[in-house]
C-alpha cells in the first residue's frame, strides 16, 4: 500500500501532506484577495503588495503539483479557483485613472491618429470633395440645393432667401438669437450622430464613412454656394470656421476610425478578424473617441464663442488659432524621441 | 467551481505564466443588470447636476438667454460622464464597476495579458455606439439619421440595431466593445477550500488509522473517475447523510473487489477508509507515471 513513513502521522498521504505544508500561503492570498475586494489594491501595505505577486506564483506551483500529484477533486478545483481570482487582481489594469487619462491625452491619442493618417487623409479628401462637388453643383444650378440640405437644417437659408436674411442668420439681431440656438443645437446633434454614424458602419469595409464624409461635404458646399451667390461667402466661412476647424476636424477623424474599421475587417492579414480587430481595435477606437472629445470641443466654442463674438477679423483670428492648435496637436504631441516620448516611455514599462 | 470542459459558458484563459484558467464567462442576463445598475447611477448623477444648474440658473441671473450653452455644456457633461464612468472603475476597481461588483463580474483580457487602459476605453467608447446610438434612433428616428436619405438612414438603422444585437451572436458573448478592447467578461470566481477527506484526524470522521485495511489487488480495480464520483458522494453526504445511498454505493464496492468478511460493517466508516486508500493507491500509481482513468471491467 502506498502509505507514506511519517513521524506524525503514519498513514498521511503525499498529496494531503503537501496540502498541509502550503495551505498556509493559500489562506494568505485569500485573505489579501478578499481585502483587495472589499478596500481596493491600495489599502494594502507595501508589505502586503510585495507579497501579493509571490504568492500568487506559489499559488501557481501549487497547482501545477496539485495536478501532477493529487487526486483529491475539490483540492484542485480550489487552487484553480484561487489562482483565478488572484489572476484577475494581478493582471487588473493598475494604472491611476488619472494617470491613464493624461497619458491618453498627451501620447497615444495622438500617435494613433499619426499612426492612422492614410485613412485620415481619406477621409478629409472625401470630405473636401463633396464640399467642392457641392459648391459648383450649386452654383451652376441652384435647385441643386433642395437635393443636397433637408429642408429643417437650412431653416430659410436657401437660394430664395434675401441678402438681408442671410446676413441676418450669419451676425445675428437681438431678435433671432433664440432662432439660431435652436438651429445650433439641432446641428451639433446632427453632427454628433453623423459622427457616430461613420464609425458604426464602418465595419462594411469602410465605404458608407466615406460616403457619409462626401455627403456632409456636398451640404457645407451647398450652403456656401447660397451664401456666396449674394456675395457673403467668405463671411459665411469666417462663421462656420471657429467651430467648424474642430468640428470637421472631428468628423473627419470619426470617418478615419470608420475606415481603419473597415480596412481591418476587409483585410485581416494573417490573423483571424477578431483577433486582427482587438490588436488593431484599440488603436482605432482611440481615433474615434478623439473626434467624439473634438466635437465637443467644438460645442463648447459654439456656444460660447460664435454668439459673443461678431467681427469678421476675430472669427478668422480664433479659425486660424483653433486650425494651428489642432493641427499641432496631432502632429508634434507625444513623438517618440520628444521630450514627452521620452517621459512616456519610462511609464510604459 | 467546478471544472466541466464541455460546459458552453467556460473559455480558458492562458496567463502569462503559461497555466490554463478556466472562466465562467458572465451571462448576459447579468451583463444587463450590470449595465442597468450603472445607466441607472450614471443618469441620477446627470439628473442631478442638472438640476442644480437650473436652479442655479434661475436663483442668480436667469439663463442668460444662451440656451445653447446651456445644453451643449449638458451634452458634454453627460457625454464624459457616461463614458468616463465606466472608464473610471474598470481601471481603479480592477475591471468592474459598481454594478459588475454587485453582479460579481469583471473584466479580463482575452489574450490572457493584463488589462491595459486602452482596452477599458476602447470597449467604453463604443458602448455609446452600441446603446446609446440605437436607443436615440428607435426614440427620435428623425434626429438621428443624420441628414441622410431615407433609404440610407433605414441601413445604417438597422446595421447599428445589428450592432446592439451582436452579443447574442458570438460564442463568447462579446460585444463590439469587446471586439475592440480584446476584452471578456467573466463572473468572478470564487475559492472555497473543502476539507481534505484523506486527512487522517479530519473532524467527524473518527480516530486516527484504519479501520477496514485493503489489499493492492483490491484497490486495483478502480480508476481515477470512480475515485472522484465517490469523493463527491462523501462530500455531499457529510452533513446529511443518505443512508440508503451509501449503504447501498458500500455494497456494490465491497461486491466488486470480493469483500471477505461476514461481519457487519459501518458503511459511512468503510466508503472513507476505502477513499483514502484508493487515493493512496491511484497517487502512488501517478507518482510513478502511470495514470489509470477508468476502472478494470
Amino acid at each position: 500500500m502506498a502509505v507514506v513513513k511519517d513521524s506524525q502521522d503514519r498513514t498521511a498521504l503525499k498529496s494531503s501532506q503537501f496540502r498541509r505544508e502550503r495551505q498556509g500561503s493559500w489562506h494568505e492570498l485569500e485573505h489579501l484577495l478578499a481585502q483587495t475586494k472589499r478596500r481596493g489594491l491600495r489599502s494594502l501595505s507595501p508589505e502586503e503588495l510585495a507579497r501579493l505577486p509571490m504568492l500568487y506564483h506559489n499559488a501557481i506551483s501549487s497547482l501545477s503539483v496539485a495536478r501532477a500529484i493529487s487526486l483529491d477533486r475539490a483540492l484542485e478545483e480550489y487552487l484553480t479557483s484561487l489562482v483565478a481570482r488572484a489572476y484577475v487582481v494581478v493582471y487588473a489594469c493598475k494604472r491611476r485613472p488619472s494617470e491613464a487619462v493624461v497619458d491618453f491625452f498627451v501620447r497615444s491619442l495622438p500617435r494613433n491618429v499619426r499612426r492612422h493618417w492614410p485613412f485620415v487623409a481619406a477621409a478629409a479628401t472625401s470630405l473636401l470633395v463633396g464640399t467642392a462637388a457641392g459648391f459648383v453643383m450649386t452654383r451652376i444650378d441652384p435647385e441643386r440645393f433642395y437635393a443636397f440640405v433637408p429642408v429643417e437644417m437650412a431653416a430659410g437659408r436657401d437660394p430664395t432667401a434675401t441678402y438681408e436674411q442671410l446676413r441676418a442668420s450669419l451676425y445675428g439681431g437681438e431678435h433671432d438669437l433664440g432662432e439660431l440656438n435652436a438651429f445650433a443645437a439641432m446641428l451639433f446633434q446632427n453632427n454628433t450622430t453623423v459622427a457616430l454614424l461613420s464609425i458604426a458602419v464602418g465595419f462594411a469595409g469602410g465605404l458608407p464613412s466615406l460616403a457619409l464624409m462626401f455627403y456632409n461635404g456636398l451640404i457645407l458646399g451647398a450652403m456656401l454656394a447660397v451664401f456666396a451667390a449674394h456675395g457673403l461667402g467668405s463671411d459665411f466661412l469666417a462663421w462656420v470656421l471657429p467651430h467648424g476647424v474642430t468640428e470637421l476636424g472631428a468628423i473627419v477623424l470619426c470617418g478615419a476610425g470608420g475606415l481603419a474599421f473597415g480596412f481591418a475587417t476587409l483585410f485581416p492579414g494573417e490573423r483571424t478578424r477578431i483577433r486582427n480587430l482587438s490588436e488593431r481595435g484599440r488603436a482605432f477606437g482611440q481615433v474615434a473617441l478623439g473626434g467624439v472629445l473634438m466635437l465637443f470641443l467644438s460645442a463648447l466654442l459654439e456656444g460660447f464663442f460664435r454668439q459673443l463674438v461678431t467681427s469678421q477679423s476675430t472669427r478668422w483670428l480664433v479659425a486660424a488659432t483653433m486650425a494651428t492648435l489642432v493641427t499641432a496637436y496631432f502632429c508634434f504631441v507625444g513623438r517618440e524621441g520628444g521630450f514627452v516620448g521620452r517621459e512616456g516611455r519610462r511609464a510604459d514599462r | 467551481m467546478r471544472i466541466d470542459e464541455s460546459s458552453p459558458g467556460l473559455r480558458t484563459i492562458v496567463t502569462p505564466e503559461g497555466v490554463a484558467l478556466p472562466f465562467e464567462l458572465a451571462t448576459l442576463g447579468t451583463r444587463a443588470m450590470a449595465f442597468l445598475v450603472d445607466a441607472a447611477i450614471v443618469y441620477l448623477v446627470v439628473v442631478l447636476i442638472f438640476l442644480a444648474l437650473v436652479f442655479g440658473a434661475i436663483g442668480t441671473a436667469g439663463l442668460g438667454g444662451d440656451g445653447f450653452a446651456f445644453v451643449g455644456v449638458g451634452l458634454v457633461g453627460a457625454f464624459l460622464l457616461r463614458t468616463f464612468y465606466w472608464s473610471f472603475f474598470e481601471i481603479r476597481w480592477g475591471g468592474a464597476t459598481p454594478g459588475k461588483r454587485l453582479f460579481k463580474v469583471c473584466v479580463i483580457s482575452r489574450d490572457g495579458g493584463p488589462v491595459t487602459s486602452e482596452a477599458i476605453f476602447a470597449r467604453n467608447l463604443t458602448r455609446e455606439l452600441e446603446v446609446f446610438l440605437p436607443l436615440t434612433m428607435l426614440s427620435h428616428p428623425e434626429a438621428a439619421g443624420g441628414g441622410l436619405p431615407p433609404w440610407a438612414a433605414a441601413i445604417a438603422g438597422l446595421w447599428v440595431l445589428g450592432l446592439g444585437l451582436l452579443p447574442f451572436l458570438g460564442r463568447d458573448r462579446l460585444r463590439a466593445g469587446d471586439l475592440l478592447g480584446g476584452t471578456l467578461v467573466v463572473q468572478m470566481p470564487v475559492a472555497v477550500l473543502e476539507p481534505d477527506l484523506a486527512a487522517a484526524r479530519a473532524p467527524g470522521r473518527g480516530s486516527a488509522g484504519q479501520a477496514y485495511p485493503f489489499t493492492s489487488a483490491q484497490l486495483d480495480l478502480y480508476g481515477i473517475k470512480e475515485l472522484h464520483v465517490l469523493e463527491e458522494l462523501l462530500r455531499k453526504n457529510e452533513a446529511d447523510r443518505d443512508r440508503r445511498l451509501v449503504a447501498e454505493v458500500a455494497k456494490r464496492i465491497r461486491k466488486k473487489i470480493g469483500w471477505p468478511r461476514t461481519e457487519r460493517v459501518d458503511d459511512w466508516r468503510f466508503l472513507n477508509d476505502f477513499y483514502k486508500a484508493q487515493r493512496g493507491r491511484l497517487e502512488g500509481k501517478l507518482l510513478m507515471g502511470k495514470r489509470q482513468e477508468q476502472k478494470r471491467s
